[in-house]
């Protein structure tokens, strides 16, 4: 009693900082997250990896997470707060905090910093994604099978690599099974906002679009989709909830495995600065089951996922033909060379608009 | 029996001295009942909140990197309210003086451009926001228009078209196509105070305008002005006193001063241009010029303890593992309690005992 009095004490003298005596031995491992963790979409996958992360390796470690941390000026110190508060490994856990990381990292060379989608690394600075665009390519030639209109509506969200390889490896794959698809584009210039995607799923199906895909994160079209009665793809989560006859597949972020590996290599005393892009076969993400398809469709897109995981099939297959009707240079022998992908700033034949900012 | 709210005979200096005090007060024990009921420590969390932020340099200098932006934006924004004038869009201004002030440290990116930039910079970010801030005000002068509508609207097309020149002309080339500019040369950026650390010059120039601002309200004709055009229209006009002028004036000054701090925010902490610079700051400077009675002095401190719940609230995230809903519940309380106790100023409580006929008549 008379300890736990005296704990007391110093916790309220020391900065507050109760918890550090008897978490003292355990490696502290901090979280920033984006948006709330119960946004159902990005910031809630990293969440679950969290918990997966605790439960394989709560007796060693000890995690903190900061919420809705803003991209701006903010997350600097908050990240800095996290290692002030005795944090070895920090995941920052989306790409503008790209950054404050480094400029953090850099000034705590004794701290080990993991940064998802950006591409400044730094001794003590990974980077980790994944190559969602092997998933998008799958959605690809389920909507082009299920589309009946020959109209896909895609709800972007920036205008960066990482969207554009989607919309072209979804349209690449759409065309393989039918020449003449379309795809109408909308920009939702931000990661989540409810109101506009669903403002974006609206519009795009009065175009005459009957297979929704998006690029942002809630699950707003999967609900307009399915209040029309057209189909849609999931994004970051799984969505069939909000639209149990609606949803086909979508790509689900499994961080889970990942932060696992990379906190048992900090605990071994073996984490090195790395940059980490995986695809299907390194579990990096997964597809949410099949639905509401027919059987031969549902045997397409597990063929083809089957195949890319095997390395038998990649998206960015040579020849790729841009807009202009001339193939793009192949770096990559067979296919497109990563770093291409990893900075696409092209659209590929087909796509009957233009990349904004061209 | 019945408790009623019924107007002073005059304003009670003693509460408007203590409500602030009433205020924390009363959020205090709500804050107690609230983390109890949470199962947290009370004691603790209030610690973290209030006092840890307070026990480390590092921590003071987060705060007053913080409440920079605020305090120059709320001094602005007091002079305008002070003045009847209602300049709800210094959000839009902070942004177009950020862009204004970047378009030289864009342009001049990898050039051998001189100590001139920033100042420059500087200069130019002040006349933006300021020329930004007029359109309201001439509009509502010559034509009538809402000041609140115009200025509040103005915000989003600000907001545009920075997002606009991040995703197009200003692109950083090697950066992806993400929107963002390229970081800004060495010249391009507000200096630090203390090596190593995130203190900059922009809390002395914020320190420097609660200054001029107390002067100007309380030494020169032309703050006693501002403040009888607001307080007193048909006084001020028998004393000579234009409020056309004063709003035009107040709206530019403040226009001025949240251009200001927009480019001191993207020259210093962020050090590049991209979407979303401001977490709302010239909507949460609003909060602050209210909470610090639009009175310079007050505003520095309000200013201060807004970034110190921000700061508290991460480190209570962190510490205590308390969520940051707790903390923004938390931070509408207090404004409750401030706003509730700002009108035990003007009104008491009376315990009234109607008789027996106006009871059986009302029920």
């Amino acid at each position: 009693m008379r300890k736990s009095l005296l704990a007391l004490a110093a916790g309220l003298l020391l900065a507050g900082s109760v918890s550090a005596a008897s978490a003292a031995d355990k490696l502290k491992v901090g979280f920033i997250y984006l948006g709330p963790i119960g946004d159902l979409g990005w910031t809630y996958q990293h969440e679950l990896a969290r918990q997966a992360l605790v439960k394989e390796l709560g007796d060693k470690i000890e995690t903190t997470f900061l919420e809705n941390v803003p991209e701006g000026p903010d997350a600097e110190r908050a990240i800095e707060q996290l290692v002030r508060a005795g944090n070895k490994l920090i995941f920052t856990t989306s790409f503008g905090y790209m950054d404050p990381t480094l400029k953090v990292a850099k000034k705590y060379p004794n701290v080990h910093f993991e940064h998802s989608t950006g591409y400044k690394r730094n001794p003590n600075m990974s980077t980790y994604s994944a190559k969602w665009y092997q998933g998008r390519y799958i959605q690809g030639l389920i909507a082009a099978k299920m589309s009946k209109s020959g109209v896909l509506g895609y709800i972007g969200s920036f205008p960066i690599p990482e969207v554009v390889s989607g919309i072209n490896a979804t349209i690449l794959a759409a065309q393989t099974i039918n020449s003449n698809i379309k795809v109408k584009i909308i920009w939702a210039n931000t990661w989540f906002d409810p109101g506009k995607e669903a403002d974006a799923a609206k519009a795009l199906i009065d175009q005459g679009a009957d297979v929704i895909m998006q690029h942002t994160d809630s699950p707003a079209a999967m609900q307009i989709a399915s209040e029309r009665g057209k189909l849609a793809f999931g994004q970051d989560s799984e969505m069939i909830k909000f639209g149990p006859k609606t949803q086909l597949t979508s790509i689900l972020d499994t961080w889970g495995p990942y932060y696992i590996a990379r906190v048992k290599a900090e605990l071994d005393g073996t984490w090195k600065s790395e940059d980490t892009w995986g695809g299907l076969d390194s579990h990096m993400f997964a597809m949410a089951p099949y639905t509401n398809m027919p059987d031969d469709v549902k045997k397409i897109a597990e063929d083809a996922q089957a195949a890319i995981t095997a390395g038998k099939l990649h998206p960015f297959k040579c020849p790729v033909v841009g807009q202009d009707g001339k193939p793009v240079e192949c770096k990559g022998g067979a296919n497109l060379d990563d770093g291409q992908i990893l900075g696409m700033n092209f659209y590929v034949k087909g796509i009957d608009d233009k990349l904004p900012g061209r | 029996m019945q408790l009623v709210l019924e107007k002073r005979a005059e304003r009670s200096n003693t509460i408007a001295l203590i409500s602030p005090l009433i205020a924390i007060g009363l959020t205090i024990v709500t804050m107690v009942i609230l983390f109890a009921i949470l199962g947290k420590n009370p004691l603790l969390a209030l610690h973290a909140y209030f006092i840890a932020p307070l026990t480390d340099s590092y921590s003071l200098e987060e705060i007053a990197v913080k409440a920079t932006p605020l305090v120059m934006i709320a001094i602005g924004l007091s002079l305008c309210y002070l003045a009847n004038a209602w300049n709800i869009g210094a959000e839009g201004q902070f942004l177009i003086g950020a862009v204004a002030g970047s378009w030289i440290a864009v342009k001049t990116q990898g050039t051998d451009a001189g100590v001139w930039v920033l100042p420059v910079m500087l200069v130019l970010a002040a006349a933006a926001g300021a020329l930004y801030a007029l359109i309201p005000a001439i509009c509502k002068v010559k034509f009538g228009a809402s000041e609140i509508l115009t200025s509040l609207m103005l915000v989003y097309v600000a907001d545009l078209v920075l997002d606009y020149l991040v995703r197009g002309p200003w692109r950083d080339p090697h950066g992806f196509n993400f929107p963002t500019t390229a970081e800004f040369d060495p010249v391009a950026t507000v200096p630090l105070l203390i090596e190593g650390g995130r203190l900059h010059l922009g809390s002395i120039v914020a320190l420097l305008v609660v200054a001029a601002a107390a002067i100007l309200l309380g030494r020169t004709i032309k703050g006693f002005e501002i403040r009888v055009v607001g307080a007193a229209p048909r006084a001020a006009r028998f004393g000579g006193f234009n409020s056309n002028q004063s709003v035009i004036l107040t709206f530019a000054v403040s226009g001025a001063l949240a251009g200001l701090a927009g480019i001191i925010e993207v020259a210093g902490p962020v050090g590049h241009l991209q979407p979303g610079i401001s977490p709302g700051y010239g909507f949460t400077a609003i909060i602050v010029a209210f909470l610090g009675r639009l009175n310079p002095l007050g505003i520095l401190i309000a200013g201060l303890f807004l970034a110190l719940t921000f700061i508290g609230g991460e480190q209570a995230q962190i510490t205590m593992k308390i969520p940051l809903d707790v903390t923004k519940v938390f931070q509408g309380i207090l404004l409750f309690y401030v706003l509730a106790c700002d009108s035990l100023i003007l009104y008491r409580f009376k315990l009234v005992f109607p008789n027996r006929q106006v009871a059986r008549g009302t029920g």
